[in-house]
């Protein structure tokens, strides 16, 4: 048994408690330096669980010792590692924000924040259905309180509909785990992948409704087109820190429909094969356009950040439907780059908003920053980045994700989109962008300066984006090795469920 | 037995939704619960309805099955706790909103019975 895998769940439950015992609760800075060391750590653990996997395949770990399918395992394969090495590197970014001094502003920031990383690592590794709901909850209900942190009008308003919305979804979702279950009898991925292949015809059209409701609930989660419309609103009245570390979660939706789509409904899955990825091809493309109008649209720039989640999760759930490796392999270079970058674009809004005093983030002319050096700086590297410009990640991601597309009937639709799409996120980040810079009015300038901890935050995130360029080759590599590995469903069901006796 | 469990259930989530579609906090919650409720049910049935089953081995002729009561076990005690943190917040938007329209303004809501009247 490998403890490695349950790690990066306990690490932040055990901070989150530590951080509410007395000695270290007293004092704001052990606060911070708990949660701050706590945080890279998990970076290493994740790390180290990623090469692990990559040198021993996928691994698993059964809690309680119960032996799939009867118990709930948590498994560690090379998608599920990266997507763990991502969310640690973006909340390291963010705790370190955090750090200097929003935290304060409202009570529980650090515990709050870690429990969420728990929510979110647990999704990343969860092997079965329902557990994947439990993490859905610890993680959607740390978000809740989070979204509030410092308070105010708009975050409280924008928390309501966020968590009514939410409170639906999982009713949703745990109706079509009842339905999965009533008709499959499992609720382990790889065990439910195994039972859909020779599924009696009359269960068929019941694990059909249980599928799509999942694409409901995690097209809510995702935030793809007719359920969109809580997310800029949510993501744009939260403080940057959370913000930032929201821009993982979205992410979480398209993980849960790649597990789902690819491994349950995938090729082997019999008269079942390719469910919904018609659905998902036409929205995630309505979402990629609705997006970037939306970022043409915005008046303030936290507005315009929000809609480019929406632009990365439309060009993202559009891929998901292809469902081939070199597909899958973009998705996965593309979500961790643009994550990366969105959370970095979070941090910096709120940086530049405090700078620009009572305009604050809107685009309009205002007084001008006091640091427009290191700060138009940074802003010209993430938007280079994130409209896909060369030379740094955006574009290796998005040439990934046309390259996949060649040849098959939906090239000539996708390179459309995405191409037009990338144009039009160009153009509103240059309005944006000069808008903020350059339109100043006087010559008065703020006193305010951006904080070293925070200047680092947003480097660490960019560092990324540059990292990501310089090492495009094995980390591309990397992402066609996990997209195989997540392609294999019968190795998957080999190594989970040695007894089912599936031969190759 | 099923046809009574399935109307039920019909009943309690139409309610559900019916309330939830509502434009003040408190109904929403109620429609939020009810629909928990309908859920809650139907994870139940899942594991099929009969009566007289036992969970443990060795001690009936006919078996119920655990794992459904297990997740609505879990489901009952998630949704307690979302319901409550929702009640919170729903008490919080009324003060910092001055309302208890969902949506924060009263605006495009329809006034309140007592204040047509006036």
């Amino acid at each position: 048994m490998n403890h490695l895998v349950i790690i990066p769940i306990l690490l932040p439950m055990l901070t989150a408690l530590l951080i509410m015992l007395p000695p270290v609760h007293y004092s704001p800075w052990r606060r911070r330096l708990v949660s701050m060391v706590s945080t890279v750590l998990l970076l290493l653990v994740c790390v180290a669980l990623l090469f692990k996997v990559l040198a021993n395949g996928m691994t698993f770990y059964a809690v309680g010792n119960w032996v799939p399918p009867f118990g709930i395992i948590m498994v560690a394969d090379l998608v599920s590692a990266i997507m763990l090495c991502l969310t640690a590197f973006l909340a390291v970014g963010a705790v370190f924000y955090g750090s200097a001094g929003e935290d304060e502003r409202g009570s529980f920031f650090h515990p709050l924040f870690q429990f969420q990383l728990m929510g979110i690592n647990g999704a990343f590794l969860t092997g079965d259905l329902f557990n994947l709901f439990v993490f859905f909850e610890v993680l959607l209900i740390a978000s809740y309180a989070l979204l509030i942190h410092a308070g105010g009008k708009n975050k409280t308003k924008a928390a309501v509909h966020y968590v009514i919305l939410n409170l639906t979804g999982s009713a949703i979702f745990l109706l079509a785990l009842a339905v999965l279950y009533g008709s499959l009898g499992t609720l382990n991925i790889a065990d439910m992948a195994l039972k859909v292949a020779d599924l009696p015809p009359d269960n068929q059209m019941l694990v059909k409704v249980g599928g799509l409701m999942l694409l409901i609930v995690f097209g809510l989660k995702a935030a793809i087109l007719p359920l969109q419309f809580w997310l800029p609103a949510t993501y744009s009245s939260a403080s940057a820190p959370v913000a930032a570390l929201f821009a993982v979660m979205t992410k979480i939706g398209v993980y849960a429909l790649l597990r789902v789509f690819t491994t349950i409904f995938g090729e082997q899955a019999g008269p079942l094969a390719g469910l919904a990825t018609n659905l998902m091809w036409v929205f995630g493309l309505a979402t990629l356009f609705l997006g970037a109008l939306g970022v043409l649209a915005s008046k303030d720039f936290r507005k315009l950040v929000a809609n480019l989640v929406l632009v990365s999760v439309g060009s993202l759930v559009a891929m998901v439907a292809f469902q081939n490796t070199a597909a899958n392999a973009a998705i996965l270079y593309y979500t961790v780059h643009s994550t990366l970058v969105c959370g970095a674009l979070f941090l910096l809004a709120d940086l530049i908003a405090v700078q620009r005093g009572k305009a604050a983030d809107r685009l309009v002319a205002a007084r001008r920053v006091s640091q427009p050096i290191l700060l138009g700086g940074l802003f010209i590297f993430a938007a280079i980045s994130v409209a896909g410009l060369p030379p740094f990640s955006g574009f290796i991601g998005k040439l990934m994700l046309l390259q996949a597309a060649v040849g098959s009937a939906k090239q000539f639709w996708l390179w459309g989109f995405l191409l037009l799409c990338s144009l039009m996120v160009l153009v509103g980040l240059s309005r944006a962008g000069s808008t903020l810079f350059w339109r100043v009015s006087g010559l008065q300038k703020a006193d305010e300066r951006a904080l070293p901890l925070q200047v680092f935050a947003v480097f660490w995130l960019l560092s990324a984006s540059a990292l990501m360029m310089v090492f495009a080759g094995p980390l591309t590599e990397l992402s066609f090795a996990g997209a195989t590995q997540l392609g294999d469903v019968i190795q998957t069901i080999r190594t989970i469920l040695p007894a089912s006796g599936v031969s190759l | 037995m099923e046809t009574l469990f399935a109307i039920c259930i019909g009943f309690l989530t139409s309610c559900g939704v019916f309330l939830m579609l509502r434009g003040r906090t408190f109904p929403v919650v109620m429609g939020l619960t009810m629909l928990s409720y309908a859920v809650n049910l139907f994870i139940f049935s899942s594991g099929r309805l009969n009566l007289k089953g036992a969970v443990v081995l060795g001690t009936s002729e006919s078996y119920a099955d655990p794992l459904p009561q297990a997740l609505v076990l879990t489901a009952i005690v998630i949704g307690f706790a979302m319901t409550a943190f929702l009640v919170i917040l729903a008490i919080r938007a009324r003060a910092d909103l001055g309302n208890d329209h969902v949506d924060g303004s009263m605006s495009d809501a329809r006034p309140a019975k007592k204040e047509r009247l006036k």
